[in-house]
């Protein structure tokens, strides 16, 4: 009778062949949007930063970075308003049970997200298309709820993803919720601050190094203007004081992971048995219930979780075997970031120590090579990052609640679909290389200032010195 | 209206809105469709510089209608997500395609490279109105049922209202994009694009209007319940304003009032949103009303209140972003020199910038790696965050300083070149 009953439902796990496809085309529609939402929430500001700097000193050469950059600013917001609506439309088309069960509970965040859309399309527009039109201050100021609705952006939409780690605000009763407290379950959410300050924190990662990497490439090259200089530092400088500071959210994290998902933190570190004072493994692979051939550093593992170093953490074992993330995907991904962070917190150290003594530049070739590494780098490292949360996140959508599989769509042609996604995103990835190329190619125009005489620094910069991707 | 019909209003009012100007940037692709040589370059270039500052918070409008579509009804959004899956996967390549294109277009040099581009972004500006059109009239002739996939995948919305709703949008916008370019190409000042909008905002306007008749028509005859409904009290009411507007408008279009008939086309297209949601009323789907389709009381106050508010803050951005755009100060020739901004004097030198950095960053360090939760790693967050805005802009200005260019611009141009 209840198996009746459930059939009957219009909303019951449906057979989908296709479940592996789905969840690819998911990744990858998200593996593509996130780094363009990094340029969304840093590159504002960075370009912000540019135009104070112009008003505080009156130098024409940040100005004329700033409106540059500001045209890339615009193209990726471009691609990154279709890639995430593309996101939206796949939560319906391929998890359509996930929504109809949920969407009360957590559809509120996206709601809210969409005004911060706004906010950001609207002033992103008056921004661009105001140059030389509105007074300076003015146009500065239209610029910040670009940087203010980048964040507001960011804190909606992972306030649903932190749900989806960490659900709370519903009951739920015969697969339907009730006594669903839409605040609560968003805004109430212990999971919320780290997530939200890990991503926003990588954001100017991200586009610092991206960026930073274009003008050290420019300096291999022998392109060392006072143009590339500018474009170097201010982005290299703010992401290397991000970087570092990212361990340290990273560290919280972790802790909040601890607490809330101990099996994911299982998977993270490859721990079966349930012990007192566990070890953390450098490298190796989780094989037979044991990391095979890693390092291990005794006790680690409970010192950094729960600040005491015989503290007990939870392993796999504690949960069956078709409750278990795939461990070394999650394992391999979390070491992968981890990895990376230090790394570029190590080239940001030297940077900053460079800086403190000697109040210029680093001057070795090796730096600026590093540089230029960095950049895709802090890609793998962000992609790396979300592959440990949301793989780790399985075999459930809604941790402890929804299965993956309980949330996929009936419908048949996902093959096609995914199919389809990767030739226009391949088309996609193209077009922006080909754009940014483009925009780099045009010469540097530097406008005189009001009393008509041509800036010394316009001498610096070689018209055709300019940033090649 | 009932608390569960609230947020279905907000979803209409977002869907006119959508159909507007979204439907005005698709109409405005679809002109650069077939236009060719030296004129047709002028007639893109205009479109393209007309809807450039607008296209992307117009098409905010449709994941505004989504969004709250998934919170307060959101099994009806699954079944309609589920069993239209292969127009709404057209329409969301199209959106990708069409912002591409819309995104590379400022650099396209050659000719060849232009005729791509715009290929592109007219063939996916007819296909996603298309598609999406598809969609509503599945949704209208009760094609979806309620659950995971249970519709047809094909004839769901392979069918004749849809396909009349499908045209219908195209169409719209197409007439729409006319009576906007040309009012946008007489404030210009450019008369020979005023004339040819004027005439093709003409011949669509007549056609849209010979099509919609043509599609009430057509769904009358396909559906049962929603095409009789249309042609009675009170959806019937919305269906004759629809046609008064419609009509209105062509004959400002007529005497070349724009700016008139730039209010008086979306009236005619709004009426037929409120047509379509009186005539349907109250199922969303066959077997589901409103009210049990409506999500909880407290998401549904909670939608409602988020909307109003955020309404609070867009709308008056949306007027300063459309009042720019309408005065033409986007369209003025930029001057060649820089502005003279009133420099900043801070009192703060950046050492000191960095000096407060430096404090926050010790204070937020041992907080956000000892503390677990509560206000205090909340302080040591927010000084750790503060520490790396302040500290950039510190060091970013003291590495970036030009001795030189400062002396320069204190001289005010005294020095000698």
């Amino acid at each position: 009778m209840n198996c009746l009953l459930l059939a009957a439902a219009p909303f019951a796990p449906v057979d989908q062949d296709y479940m592996f496809e789905a969840r690819q085309m998911q990744a990858l529609s998200f593996a593509v949007h996130i780094p363009i939402v990094c340029f969304g929430i840093a590159f504002p500001a960075f370009v912000l930063l540019l135009e104070g700097l112009w008003l505080r000193t009156g130098d024409p050469l940040y100005r004329t970075i700033a409106k540059r950059w500001s045209k890339v600013m615009l193209a990726l917001f471009a691609v990154g308003v279709v890639t995430g609506t593309i996101l939206s439309f796949e939560l319906g088309l391929l998890w359509p049970n996930f929504m109809a069960t949920f969407g009360e509970v957590f559809g509120l965040g996206f709601t809210l997200e969409a005004f911060s859309f706004f906010v950001e399309a609207i002033f992103i527009a008056i921004y661009v298309y105001g140059w030389d039109r509105l007074s300076p201050w003015a146009h500065f100021l239209s610029g910040i709820p670009v940087v203010v609705a980048g964040f507001m952006g960011s804190l909606m939409v992972i306030t649903v993803n932190a749900w989806m780690n960490n659900p709370s605000g519903f009951m739920l009763e015969g697969g339907r919720v009730s006594d669903v407290r839409p605040l609560d379950a968003l805004f109430g959410n212990d999971y919320l601050w780290h997530e939200l300050v890990h991503m926003y924190v990588a954001g100017f990662i991200v586009a610092g190094f991206l960026t930073a990497a274009v003008y050290a490439f420019a300096w291999l090259r022998g392109r060392r203007g006072r143009y590339e200089h500018i474009a170097l530092v201010v982005p290299l400088t703010i992401a290397a004081l991000a970087a570092p500071v990212q361990i340290v959210v990273g560290d919280w994290a972790a802790r909040s992971v601890a607490r809330e998902q101990p099996t994911k933190l299982a998977a993270l570190e490859g721990l079966y048995e349930t012990e007192a004072g566990a070890p953390v493994h450098l490298g190796g692979w989780y094989e037979g219930d044991e990391i095979r051939f890693g390092i291990p550093l005794p006790r680690l593992l409970s010192l950094l979780s729960f600040h005491d170093p015989s503290a007990r953490v939870e392993g796999l074992e504690e949960v069956s075997v078709d409750e278990r993330p795939p461990v070394n995907v999650v394992r391999i991904a979390f070491q992968t970031m981890v990895g990376i962070g230090f790394i570029l917190a190590g080239i940001s150290a030297f940077y900053v120590f460079v800086w403190l003594r000697r109040k210029r530049l680093p001057r070795s070739t090796w730096f600026y090579r590093a540089v230029v590494a960095a950049g895709p780098l802090s890609v793998v490292a962000l992609i790396a990052g979300w592959v440990t949360t949301e793989v780790g996140r399985q075999p459930w959508v809604v941790y402890g609640h929804m299965r993956t599989e309980e949330a996929v769509t009936g419908a048949s042609g996902v093959p096609v679909g995914y199919a389809t996604l990767v030739i226009v995103y391949t088309g996609l990835l193209a077009a922006i290389v080909w754009i940014l190329r483009r925009l780099a190619r045009a010469p540097v125009e530097i406008q005189p200032g009001p009393s008509g005489v041509a800036p010394l620094a316009a001498g610096a910069a070689s018209p055709d010195a300019e940033e090649s991707r | 209206m009932t608390l569960a019909e609230a947020p279905l209003v907000l979803m209409l009012v977002g869907l006119a809105a959508y159909a507007v100007l979204g439907g005005a940037d698709f109409g405005a692709a679809f002109w650069q469709l077939g236009a060719r040589g030296e004129r047709g370059a002028q007639l893109r270039e205009h479109a393209y510089r007309a809807m450039g500052p607008v296209w992307e918070a117009n098409h905010v409008w449709l994941v505004f209608v989504l969004v709250i579509c998934w919170t307060a009804y959101p099994e009806a959004f699954a079944s309609i997500f589920s069993t239209l899956t292969v127009p709404l996967f057209v329409a969301a390549f199209g959106i990708v395609l069409r912002g591409t294109a819309y995104a590379v277009h400022a650099g396209t040099a050659r000719e060849i490279e232009r005729r791509a581009v715009d290929g592109v972004f007219s063939i996916s500006s007819v296909l996603t109105p298309f598609a999406l059109g598809t969609a509503v009239g599945a949704i209208a002739s009760g094609r979806v049922p309620v659950g995971n996939a249970r519709g047809d995948l094909v004839t769901s919305w392979l069918n004749p209202t849809s396909l009349a709703i499908g045209v219908l949008a195209v169409a719209t916008g197409a007439y729409l994009a006319a009576v906007y370019l040309a009012g946008d190409a007489r404030r210009a000042g450019n008369e020979q694009l005023t004339a040819a909008f004027r005439a093709r905002a003409l011949v669509a306007g007549l056609a849209t209007g010979a099509i919609a008749v043509a599609a009430l028509g057509v769904i009358a005859a396909d559906t049962g319940g929603v095409g009789e409904r249309l042609l009675e009290w009170p959806a019937l009411a919305a269906v004759a304003a629809s046609a008064a507007a419609g009509l209105a408008t062509l004959e400002l279009v007529r005497r070349s009032r724009f700016e008139a008939a730039r209010y008086g086309a979306p009236a005619a297209v709004a009426a037929v949103v409120a047509g379509w949601a009186l005539a349907q009323r109250p199922e969303l789907l066959p077997g589901l009303t409103v009210e049990e389709a409506a999500a909880g009381r407290e998401t549904l106050i909670a939608t409602v209140v988020g909307v109003v508010l955020g309404f609070l803050v867009v709308v008056p951005s949306l007027a300063l972003l459309f009042g720019l755009v309408l005065r033409g100060r986007f369209e003025r020739e930029p001057s060649a020199l820089a502005p003279a901004p009133r420099l900043l004097r801070t009192r703060a030198r950046p050492p000191s910038l960095l000096g407060i950095a430096l404090v926050l960053g010790a204070a937020g360090l041992p907080l956000t790696l000892v503390v677990d939760g509560g206000p205090l790693l909340a302080a040591g967050i927010v000084a750790l965050l503060a520490f790396v805005a302040l500290a950039s802009i510190a060091i970013a200005s003291a590495l970036t300083s030009d001795a030189t260019a400062n002396e320069r611009h204190r001289g005010q141009g005294d020095v000698s070149v």
